[in-house]
């Protein structure tokens, strides 16, 4: 294949002392496709996501978007080149309205936040902007509504909001059903498949139907190592899987 | 409804300002009222820092102390006019914040705090110890204040009034400041730095912009301060001057803007006041202090607010 990978891992590795939290990773995710990283907990999946973002930097190997290094890159800039993640653990701004949450994201991408004087409120278009992405995934009715009086499943709503309205061009999905109910899932499932394709998504998530009928391909992680990858078909039907989570 | 109500709480407190020259028995009543509105800038712009940028300072007043200096040396010294003397002192006390900044902000929470505690230890140093340059312990006394725009500020009143001016438009850059995009941004910095970055956004930057002008309006506080009290020693840039701003705002309630002016109302009138009528003052702030945040642990502000909100329904 010629084509550019969206998002190229190579070789890397990161120590957090004695463990080896990433070791030797290596994966290329094509652009529009849907990857889908599993592996039982502590093999990494988090941990590698973080390196992605620039949470940490790892102690060797390279990461690139679309063959642009950005190993050692600040997170912002990583935003700024089209990277978007959304957070297993809720990481939102509580006493404000779910429409200010979408804001600040745009405020992120955009720039503009530095204007000290006019009222936020008063960015009629920046806050058009946030409405749509907000009834992009169902929330328009409670978009004046402060995030501490909303369910959690809108909160994870919320989170996917965040991230689209940045329209990136990969978007790193950690865990997006987490805690949510049949009913939540089923409309989270069908919001996550209107992404259009000219999103690259890289998901961790361990609602298997969900996630396998999600995913074109699946990466399994294990003590930080890719075990194997291949399409959804192989994955299921190699003894690996079943070694790494059932334990033989 | 609340907006409502709290407009015309402002218009209420703004009219009764304006009367208190013609309220007070005397210039000395008046005095006081002064002290305390100038020192109401010290507290508000700290709470740029406290209240929408989450990080406590104990090293605040270097700014108000390098500002007030920087006017009295220049006046007294090199005979500048005010109108040099100043932008001077605002670029010189703003500069200071720069510097800070650059050093504090490397650390968080407590780290944060010792950096800012040590750092205006530094400048308290310099001024009580660089006797040439600060007249040391005798501190500098300037002969009278200027006449700007054919207002002579020697006249009580019209100090007053020009401090009440001040203070307005520190009151009005901040409530402008909070509702900006910059405003939302500190309060996501403080929030979830991680999510913030993120976004896109340059954390440390945001945060250092805050801290700037926070340090900013701190010198607008020292020029006041010098001219209020026509003299300037290590005292205006102590540690006790610090942590007494921290305590104005925390008493009065972080993160409003009528809770670093009635810190700074409350704990003026007691410490100027009250102290002529008791002996230990010191005790009888840190009483009030006690009781104010057991029983309104938000401070008075947010305490009277939802205390007036609980009888009404």
């Amino acid at each position: 294949m010629s084509e550019i990978p969206a998002l190229e891992i190579a070789s890397l590795n990161k120590r957090f002392g004695g463990l080896a939290a990433t070791r030797n990773v290596s994966v290329r995710v094509m652009p529009g496709e849907r990857r889908l990283l599993i592996g039982p907990n502590g093999a990494g999946k988090t941990t590698l996501f973080n390196q992605i973002a620039g949470d940490f930097l790892p102690d060797s190997g390279s990461i690139k978007l679309f063959g642009q290094d950005m190993t050692r890159l600040d997170t912002r800039h990583r935003v700024r080149m089209g990277l978007g993640r959304t957070y297993q653990i809720l990481t939102l701004f509580p006493h404000d309205t779910l429409r200010h949450n979408v804001a600040l994201a745009l405020l992120g991408t955009e720039g503009g936040g530095w204007s000290f004087w006019s009222a936020l409120k008063g960015r009629h278009d920046l806050m058009a902007r946030a409405d749509e992405a907000l009834g992009q995934v169902g929330l328009a009715e409670v978009a004046g509504r402060p995030v501490s009086q909303t369910s959690y499943g809108e909160r994870r709503r919320l989170e996917l909001a965040m991230a689209l309205a940045q329209k990136p061009k990969v978007l790193l999905l950690d865990e997006p059903l987490a805690g949510l109910s049949a009913d939540e899932r089923e409309t989270v499932r069908l919001l996550l498949e209107q992404i259009p394709r000219d999103v690259t998504i890289v998901m961790i998530e361990h609602d298997m139907d969900v996630a396998l009928a999600f995913a074109d391909r699946i990466t399994l992680l294990n003590f930080g190592e890719v075990v194997l990858e291949g399409t959804r078909a192989e994955v299921i039907a190699d003894p690996r899987t079943r070694e790494v989570y059932l334990g033989h | 409804m609340t907006r409502f109500a709290s407009m015309r709480g402002w218009a209420l407190t703004l009219i009764a300002l304006a009367m208190l020259p013609f309220i007070l028995p005397s210039d000395y009543y008046l005095g006081i009222a002064t002290h305390a509105l100038v020192i109401a800038v010290l507290a508000l712009s700290l709470d740029i820092l406290i209240g929408q940028g989450g990080m406590s300072s104990l090293g605040h007043a270097a700014y108000l102390g390098v500002s007030a200096y920087a006017v009295a040396w220049t006046t007294r010294n090199a005979g500048w006019p005010a109108y040099a003397a100043i932008p001077f002192a605002l670029a010189l006390g703003t500069l200071t914040a720069c510097v800070f900044g650059v050093l504090a902000l490397r650390a968080r929470g407590l780290g944060f705090l010792m950096i800012t505690l040590a750092l205006g230890q530094v400048m308290w140093g310099a001024a009580y110890r660089w006797v040439d340059l600060t007249g040391g312990d005798n501190g500098i006394r300037m002969q009278a204040r200027p006449v700007l725009l054919g207002f002579d500020l020697n006249n009580a009143t019209n100090f007053y009034i020009i401090v009440c001016a001040v203070l307005l438009t520190t009151l009005i850059a901040i409530y402008k400041l909070d509702h900006s995009a910059l405003g939302a941004c500190l309060r996501g910095t403080r929030d979830q730095p991680r999510r913030m970055r993120m976004l896109g956004h340059d954390v440390w930057k945001i945060r250092f912009v805050g801290f700037v002008s926070a340090g900013f309006w701190g010198a607008v506080a020292g020029v006041l301060y010098a001219y209020d009290y026509l003299y300037v020693g290590p005292s205006a840039l102590s540690l006790p001057q610090s942590a007494e701003a921290l305590l104005m705002v925390v008493l009065g309630g972080a993160g409003t803007l009528a809770g670093p002016v009635a810190g700074a109302i409350v704990i003026t009138v007691i410490k100027t006041v009250v102290s002529s009528y008791v002996d230990r003052w010191y005790t009888l702030l840190g009483l009030t202090f006690i009781i104010v945040v057991s029983v309104m642990p938000k401070g008075l502000v947010p305490g009277i607010r939802s205390w007036m909100k609980g009888n009404r329904a």
